[in-house]
């Protein structure tokens, strides 16, 4: 063990002098989680807010009741500055009435043409008030003969907001964006760096250094060893720095620090297990170079660490289960959804699984790597 | 049971390499086929032979980097295979490519291979002091290896076969590609070593480095050991003719059939307008034959020895040069 630690011990000395191996661990993933987070933050994240107008020529109970409503929706804000707006809400003269008497009435929606998202969530929100009013309105007829006002207007005031869709509790399991995108790109760029140590043996053949190694009273499970804990502490490193790097700077917020440690070590074991993989398939620097970047590149986009995959449905989102990253994600979600340490618990043993699974076949070829 | 006689075992005691019927082969290709010799201490035993005679598969044997097919391998007592740590750390290796990390300083190169021998902190700063000084790498001990010209790496390539006391120590082509400045400070390095009691196995296709360093030589060709001895020994089985040429004008046939019954002259031909001679000891024939052929009518203006070398007897074994 002395021997592999001493190969450990050399690896990482190397790395820290190494500009490149710094850039790939650690300042591409936190420019690119930034980067992101900056330019699609404010699509994504749940604190989104639009701006909004409200034209109130009806005045009556239903059109007070709809401006009680919108106010009770996070994500709108009500201005009196139309021009601010993402769209304006126009309640016409009689609305209430129409209401009332259970006659066809019609809620407005003006949109800005520059806020085209803003305007669907807008007409989302109307098409939900109407829907809500006219099965109030039918309730109420049903059971007072007639539409008594003052009924209809509590009645509409109590019914769940049209956004109550962003309540379901899928939507809570989601990362918000800033998280998202520092952990999508931490594990994503986790494959790459774990690189550092395994595959290092094929620079080791071709310095010519592999045979001196080879050479020396070392068995050859030391220095697979060596090469693989130094894949792991590198692993290890890179994503608790990025954790802590992106919590400070981006405000992404991980989770429960126990939980998350444990999605991180298997995450960096999944990681090691499939880099050591490739590498026993491949006969030169090389070639183990450019596959595992394939690898590492289809694995990550399958597994959404740039876009969540998983809520695309289909045939994607299901393989994208057969990938670490989409686990490790899914891990920090029940994380971020205000479970404790067991709520990372199943997502880590997936990743487990699959670290094993490639892990085992890596082993049986791994002595290939330690032939001069 | 394979049980080992007293005397192998007392032959086994004083050698510190020992090959016996080594083979490996590479698919259809025969790279070492049935090579056996040994190494004592203090002795430098060379391996002369062209490029891809067997020489760099040989030592990859002999340092356990590959299986042989067939054969053994003992160093200091110990049976030597890929797997035999303890036995491997008897032997320094220096292979035939520069092998060092490059971003590392010769300190730290060194220190990392001192800790893979099992070196104690001590005796790690000692011998890395030790080793630096007697390649001449110490002022730049500091420096990372890659600012290093290519002769310094080569030398410390060798510091680090040096580093742990090795018994035996193996190096593969060690000058190649190095300047001549580099290249005597190596030789003088590894001649001080055997005067040191290492074992050194030292594999060249330049016959000068042979003939300078070694004490005892194996001519290798197409994987077999060819013949094996001093030098003296392996000249003498050209039968120590030395190559007379006579260049002059005159009668050159008149002159060469005077010379031929000169004592020691073994042929006499004429090639490109000038006497060529196979003689015996040439250096003390020459006065004898210089009057023979100038009482013949033979005014010489020119005369060259060539005497019998290792380059002569690998064509006398092979039928061709070593440089092939």
């Amino acid at each position: 063990m002395r021997a592999a630690l001493a190969i450990t011990r050399n690896d990482l000395h190397r790395r820290l002098r190494d500009r490149s191996a710094l850039l790939v661990a650690l300042v591409l993933p936190l420019a690119l989680a930034g980067i992101f987070s900056l330019t699609l933050g404010d699509v994504t994240d749940d604190e989104v807010m639009f701006e909004y107008a409200l034209v109130d020529a009806d005045g009556g109970a239903v059109a007070q009741a709809f401006r009680r409503a919108l106010g009770e929706i996070d994500a709108i804000h009500l201005t009196p500055d139309a021009d601010a707006a993402a769209a304006t809400f126009v309640v016409p003269r009689g609305f209430s009435a129409a209401v009332e008497a259970g006659r066809p009435a019609h809620l407005d929606v003006v949109g800005d043409p520059d806020a085209p998202i803003g305007t669907l969530v807008g007409e989302a929100v109307a098409a939900g008030f109407a829907e809500e009013v006219r099965a109030v309105a039918a309730s109420v007829l049903a059971a007072h003969g007639r539409g008594d006002p003052a009924a209809l207007a509590r009645r509409a005031a109590e019914v769940p907001s049209p956004l109550a869709l962003e309540d379901v509790s899928a939507a809570q399991k989601e990362l918000d964006a800033r998280t998202f995108y520092a952990a999508g790109m931490a594990v994503f760029f986790l494959f790459f760096t774990v690189q550092l140590g395994i595959s290092s043996l094929f620079e080791e053949r071709r310095d010519g250094t592999l045979a001196r190694l080879l050479a020396a009273p070392v068995p050859h499970w030391a220095i697979l060893t060596g090469k693989i804990v130094t894949s792991l502490v590198i692993g290890i490193v890179s994503m608790t720095v990025l954790a802590l790097a992106t919590s400070l700077l981006l405000g992404a917020e991980w989770g429960n620090p126990v939980g998350v440690g444990i999605l991180i070590l298997a995450g960096v074991c999944a990681a090691t297990a499939v880099t050591a993989l490739v590498a026993t398939l491949a006969r030169t620097q090389e070639q183990v170079a450019s596959w595992q970047a394939i690898v590492a590149l289809v694995l990550g986009m399958l597994g959404g660490s740039f876009f969540p995959v998983g809520q695309a449905g289909g045939l994607v989102a299901t393989l994208s289960l057969a990938t670490p990253h989409a686990w490790f994600l899914r891990g920090l979600g029940d994380l971020a959804a205000g479970g404790g340490v067991g709520a990372a618990l199943p997502a880590a043993a997936v990743i487990l699984a699959i670290a094993a699974l490639t892990g085992l076949v890596a082993v049986v070829r791994i002595g290939r790597l330690v032939q001069p | 049971m394979w049980a080992m006689t007293s005397a192998a075992a007392a032959a086994r005691a004083r050698a510190i390499l020992e090959c016996r019927g080594l083979r490996r082969s590479f698919g259809d290709l025969v790279a070492v086929d049935d090579v056996s010799f040994e190494v004592t201490g203090g002795e430098t035993y060379g391996l002369l032979g062209p490029n891809g005679a067997g020489k760099t598969t040989t030592i990859s044997m002999v340092c356990g980097l590959l299986e042989a097919d067939a054969g053994e391998v003992w160093v200091a007592g110990q049976r030597l295979t890929t797997r035999a740590v303890e036995a491997k750390a008897a032997i320094g290796y220096v292979p035939q490519e520069i092998a060092l990390y490059p971003d590392l300083s010769a300190r730290e190169n060194l220190a990392f291979f001192a800790r893979l021998y099992g070196l104690g902190r001590a005796d790690t700063r000692q011998r890395i002091g030790d080793v630096l000084g007697l390649v001449g790498l110490a002022d730049r001990a500091d420096d990372p290896a890659k600012e290093y010209s290519g002769g310094m790496k080569r030398r410390l390539n060798i510091a680090l076969g040096l580093l742990h006391r090795p018994r035996l120590l193996v190096l593969d082509e060690p000058t190649v590609g190095v300047d001549p400045q580099s290249r005597n400070a190596i030789l003088e390095s590894v001649e001080r070593l055997g005067a040191e009691g290492i074992a050194v196995l030292y594999t060249t296709h330049y016959m000068e480095e042979a003939e300078r360093l070694c004490d005892r030589i194996g001519i290798v060709d197409h994987g077999r050991l060819r013949a094996e001895g001093t030098r003296r020994e392996l000249v003498s089985l050209v039968g120590e003719r030395d190559r007379v040429l006579l260049a002059g004008t005159g009668d050159l046939h008149a002159a060469g059939e005077a010379a031929a019954p000169v004592r020691g002259v073994l042929n006499v031909s004429e090639v490109d307008g000038a006497l060529e001679l196979l003689v015996g000891d040439a250096r003390s024939r020459l006065p004898e034959l210089l009057a023979t052929v100038g009482a013949a009518g033979l005014a010489v203006t020119s005369v060259e020895v060539q005497e019998a070398n290792l380059e002569s007897v690998f064509l006398h074994l092979t039928g061709r040069a070593l440089r092939d």
